[in-house]
């Protein structure tokens, strides 16, 4: 798919602008602060209803501005979408898909398939094992949506299961004994069932994404090493379907109850799971460098964007200040790589970091305005 | 603000659930406007809700007399029990038409979010009425999201030893809705299909 058309009303440094694109590669050249990753933003915002850049919505909005929009033209196998949003801070978001007046916000997820790496994606690397688990569960979603519902029966699981915990972990603090842990059998049951089959559709996930993020990093790092990607439970197991993982966890729980309830919180389960990354066998946090790590970034975003691809998705890829940290070898093998995109839209200071391969439709922006050149 | 008996009104009707400021407003001043024998008939209502509903002694689901309308009537079975969470479940199914037995409403679900365990359900009452060895199957039909899924749970094992039939409503219900909200045909289907636990 790509972007065809995008309008923004008052959505950050932008009171009104439209930018139209083309199918291919765009190159979006500014000096810094003159608004491109705003403009990246708001694709961004259309495609997951967030920003990668901020938690509120309030800095989404032109200072002085009540509400921002963000319009956007999608071609998707030959046919155009029109998707709306109204950003409207402490209310809630309006949204527009088609011709229909007005929708869930969460029914236009979807409309435009977006995969954006932006120089914040370092945290994915250097940061907690939170950003990688959201990382998985985004992907595993945007591959099969009903994962969205997977994960979030669990996350209300485990809610309920820790209220419990933690309620009976009061109730002793203050009786000095007591708390009713009647039905904590019936949420280790549920946990277990939901908990593994999240954790069998990362393991798989992570199986699928592991060749790409090797073929990604060998392409944009300096050539060091082979980077790896392992999933990692407390509780490892060879096991990889959800039936067994099931039993893995029950028996878990079984054995870590003392301590659960000792400290009034689930310590079993997918939601502290991590990523390692690893180069060659040195784990990447922690041990390496700065530009390693970047790269590592850099290389699971690319990943997501080959997986995806090669499943028959063709979400449009973003890079946002991606060239500049490159020298002029990786710019032509990151060029070679991303070239056959659909679309793939790059922002830059400097016109001549950017190699000829993505030579397509150029924009120079300035502050407020985008001129097509 | 309004003065005295205006804002006291708008007040009282904004503590409704789902009842906005604005609707509040919006209410108060319709009723201000409505013919008084409407507004009198609307009061008795009120009122008569209060006076006259109460709980069934038997089933728990709201009732004009000791017992509800199911639990009184004999051309219903006794061999079965449908377990809800709430009276407006039991209309639900009652529309379907696919059920002659009993029912049984528990008034929630297990949430400890909330707060809300075992004994503030009306679950040993349930086993009370389940000792008499009169029923031959236990319908599971709490919602089918997190907490009605975790009480069916809990019923299935805590009759287990009775050795009777559990079964549960087959899913094809939406998954995180409210069983009230299913139409008739899916909720029937599901009833249809309901499968042992
Ligand atoms: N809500 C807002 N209202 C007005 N200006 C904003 C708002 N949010 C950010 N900006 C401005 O946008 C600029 C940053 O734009 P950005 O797209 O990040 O720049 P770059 O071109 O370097 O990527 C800053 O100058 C900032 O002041
Ligand atoms: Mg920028
Ligand atoms: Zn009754």
């Amino acid at each position: 798919m790509y972007v065809r058309r995008l309008e923004l009303v008052d959505f950050r440094s932008y009171p009104r602008v439209v930018v139209e694109f083309e199918p291919g590669p765009g190159v979006f050249v500014g000096s810094n602060g003159v608004g491109k990753t705003n403009l990246v933003e708001a694709l961004g915002y259309v495609a997951t209803l967030s920003s990668h850049r901020v938690s509120t919505d309030a800095p989404l909005v032109r200072i002085g501005a009540q509400r921002a929009v963000v319009r956007c033209a999608v071609v998707h196998e030959g046919r155009e979408l029109l998707v709306e949003l109204q950003i409207e801070p402490g209310k809630a978001n309006k949204a527009r898909l088609g011709r229909a007046p007005t929708t869930r916000p969460r029914d236009i997820l979807g409309a435009l398939r977006l995969v954006l790496f932006a120089p914040e994606d370092l945290s994915l690397v250097r940061g907690e094992p939170e950003g990688r688990r959201r990382f998985l569960d985004d992907l595993l979603v945007a591959r099969q949506p009903r994962f969205a519902a997977v994960r979030s029966d669990y996350e209300r699981v485990l809610k309920q299961r820790n209220a419990l915990l933690r309620t009976a972990y009061l109730t002793r603090r203050v009786k000095g004994s007591g708390g009713d842990l009647s039905t904590l059998d019936v949420w280790d049951a549920h946990l277990a069932e939901h908990g593994s089959r999240l954790w069998a559709a990362r393991l798989e996930l992570t199986a699928a994404l592991a060749p790409h993020v090797e073929r990604a990093y060998d392409a944009v790092a300096a050539g060091k090493g082979t980077a790896r990607v392992r999933y990692h439970s407390r509780n490892e197991t060879t096991e990889t379907a959800p039936q067994e993982l099931e039993k893995v966890l029950a028996e878990a729980l079984k054995n870590g109850r003392p301590q659960e309830v000792e400290r009034g919180v689930t310590l079993a389960g997918p939601h502290r799971d991590d990523l390692s990354l690893l180069l060659g066998e040195m784990p990447v946090k922690g041990y390496a460098s700065h530009g390693e790590s970047w790269s590592f970034a850099l290389a699971m975003k690319l990943a997501a964007y080959e997986l995806l691809r090669a499943e028959g998705i063709e979400p449009v890829l973003v890079l946002d200040d991606v060239f500049a940290e490159l020298d002029a070898g990786r710019r032509e093998r990151l060029a070679d790589l991303v070239g056959g995109a659909e679309q793939v839209l790059v922002t830059c200071a400097v016109d001549a970091d950017v190699p000829a391969r993505l030579r397509g439709a150029r924009y120079a922006v300035r502050e407020g305005e985008v001129e097509h050149g | 603000m309004y003065e005295g008996a205006i804002q006291d009104l708008i007040d009282e009707l904004g503590r409704l659930p789902g009842v906005g400021p604005k609707s509040a407003q919006r209410i108060a001043f319709h009723v201000l406007a409505a013919d008084p024998t409407d507004v009198k008939r609307l009061a008795a209502a009120l009122h008569r809700v209060k006076d006259l509903v109460r709980f069934c002694t038997t089933c728990f689901n709201v009732a004009e007399s000791e017992q509800c309308r199911i639990c009184r009537d004999p051309r219903r079975h006794d061999e079965a029990i449908c377990v809800v969470e709430e009276p407006k479940d039991v209309v639900a199914i009652e529309k379907t038409g696919e059920f002659r037995g009993r029912y049984h409403v528990l008034g929630g679900a297990i949430n400890p979010l909330e707060g809300v365990g075992p004994d503030n359900l009306k679950i040993r009452e349930l086993m009370a009425r389940l000792s008499s060895g009169e029923v031959k199957e236990l319908i599971l039909a709490t919602d089918p999201n997190t907490e009605g899924e975790a009480t069916a749970t809990y019923l299935a094992l805590l009759v287990k030893p009775m050795g009777l039939r559990v079964t549960r409503l087959a899913s094809g219900l939406p998954v995180g809705g409210d069983l009230e909200y299913a139409d008739e045909v899916t909720l029937g289907r599901a009833f249809e299909g309901r499968r042992v636990l």
